[in-house]
């Protein structure tokens, strides 16, 4: 069995965390310099010059793209063959836990907003560390261990809608919805955006599987062709909703759809749509 | 076209949805939890920490200044979640709010009756923005870290107006475009 160090953990996750908010990845800042060519409308041209601007500024002068630097959702695959060696001062400390101090570590360090509350209704009082991250985590063949951290704002995760269809419903009605869901997230959710689509599963599953595909390149598309036409599809019937970019119409509502799907229920049809805003930050590290 | 804080009665009325301007002279950052306690104030008829007469409101939590910057990453936060405040504090003096996305009928009803504007700055463009902040200070609400007020001093902030106090919004004008 391969080990690997507990600090070691909780450096990667502190350099990721200073990393998501600083440095736009390359893919998409790709597709907003792609966007500025081919939109058509001025003002969403200059929208999108300055989204670009943005994203030079962040990386030149080390401040962060947005000020909301998000909830921290860290996706782990670990290989069957490796193990995290806790600290030898801690030793029921687990992954986990050097994750959540990666977190604390790197929104100070890096000067980040914290924005994390330690409970929902009652007080909502910050944790002032920005940990818990949320955590997905998924045992895989090999003996490695890759971490994915996605720094995700509020604004754009507060427009994310599920819905359970029949299972006997149309293409035609699902893409429907989900580009009606494009269209409630508007102006507020800062378009253009990068849509996540989860098909399947239940109803926790879909969820996961609409924010899981946010981490797939930017350029890509579904293995499956039926999907993959789904995706260009949903592509195009978004950007022709003349919302654009912040919402002030254009033809550049969204950069890309993402979808993920999972086997279902004969009864069930679940549809997860997660909403990404332009600051589509997330980072992964392999050790 | 230039605005300069605090906002006069007709600089507001000159101002029209769809309007490009850059905002010039000192705002107030508050969000969420300091709306609802400025609302409680205004409930129980106390003071309020800043003077609203002429004040501009921008929606925003700045992440924290690097030595030797007047503050961090500062782009606007989502409008809406402040609606149901909104009208309250703009029958008590306020002026201008900044922030992003859509208003909705009850603001927009209650900037035509107290005669103020909302405007638009572009989210996501924290880093940029933060270029256009030339000073800031905690004034009210420290407790609440980043949702704290602050006073923020604006060089040039650019902004569109969003709902002007004409009833007109920049969302209904797109499709015209």
């Amino acid at each position: 069995m391969r080990t690997i160090q507990y600090n070691q953990i909780v450096e990667v996750v502190e350099r990721l965390c200073i990393e998501c908010a600083h440095e736009l990845p390359a893919d998409v800042l790709t597709a907003l310099e792609a966007a500025v060519r081919s939109e058509r409308n001025a003002r969403a041209r200059r929208i999108l010059e300055q989204l670009v601007r943005n994203a030079g500024i962040a990386r030149d002068d080390r401040i962060p793209l947005c000020q909301d630097t998000g909830l921290a959702i860290v996706f782990i695959d670990q290989g069957a063959g490796v193990a995290v060696a806790a600290p030898d001062d801690r030793p029921a400390a687990t992954l986990y836990d050097a994750v959540n101090e990666g977190v604390a570590f790197g929104y100070e360090k890096g000067l980040l907003r914290k924005s994390v509350v330690a409970e929902p209704l009652r007080e909502r009082l910050n944790t002032r560390t920005n940990a818990p991250a949320i955590i997905h985590h998924r045992v895989v063949p090999g003996d490695r261990l890759s971490i994915s951290l996605m720094t995700k704002g509020g604004g754009c995760e507060n427009k994310s809608q599920f819905k359970m269809f029949n299972p006997t419903e149309t293409t035609d009605a699902v893409c429907d919805w989900i580009t009606e869901v494009v269209r409630q997230a508007g102006a507020s959710a800062c378009p253009p955006f990068v849509v996540g689509i989860g098909l399947g599963g239940d109803f926790e599953l879909s969820c996961l599987l609409s924010k899981r595909a946010l981490l797939r390149a930017m350029a890509d598309s579904h293995p499956d062709d039926f999907y993959a036409d789904t995706e260009r599809r949903l592509l195009e019937q978004i950007n022709a909703l003349n919302l654009g970019p912040q919402g002030l119409g254009g033809d550049t509502t969204a950069l890309a759809v993402k979808i993920e799907t999972a086997p279902c229920h004969i009864a069930s049809l679940p549809v997860a749509v997660n909403i990404e805003c332009h600051s589509h930050r997330h980072k992964s590290a392999l050790l | 076209m230039q605005l300069q804080t605090p906002l006069t009665d007709s600089a507001v009325r000159a101002l029209r949805a769809g309007d490009e301007v850059a905002i010039s002279g000192t705002v107030y950052a508050a969000r969420d939890m300091a709306h609802q306690r400025l609302c409680a104030l205004l409930d129980r008829r106390e003071p309020l920490p800043l003077d609203l007469h002429g004040a501009v409101i921008y929606f925003v939590g700045p992440t924290p200044a690097a030595p030797g910057r007047a503050i961090g990453s500062a782009g606007p936060t989502t409008s809406s979640r402040m609606d149901a405040f909104s009208p309250k504090l703009l029958a008590a003096g306020l002026k201008g709010m900044i922030g992003k996305g859509y208003r909705n009928e009850m603001v927009r009803e209650a900037l035509r009756t107290y005669g103020a504007v909302h405007l638009a700055a572009i989210g996501g463009a924290g880093a940029l923005l933060s270029k256009h902040i030339v000073a800031s200070e905690v004034v009210a609400y420290e407790d609440l870290g980043a949702e704290a007020i602050r006073r923020l001093v604006l060089k040039d902030f650019p902004a569109v107006v969003a709902y002007d106090v004409y009833g007109n919004s920049i969302y209904e004008m797109r499709s015209a475009e």
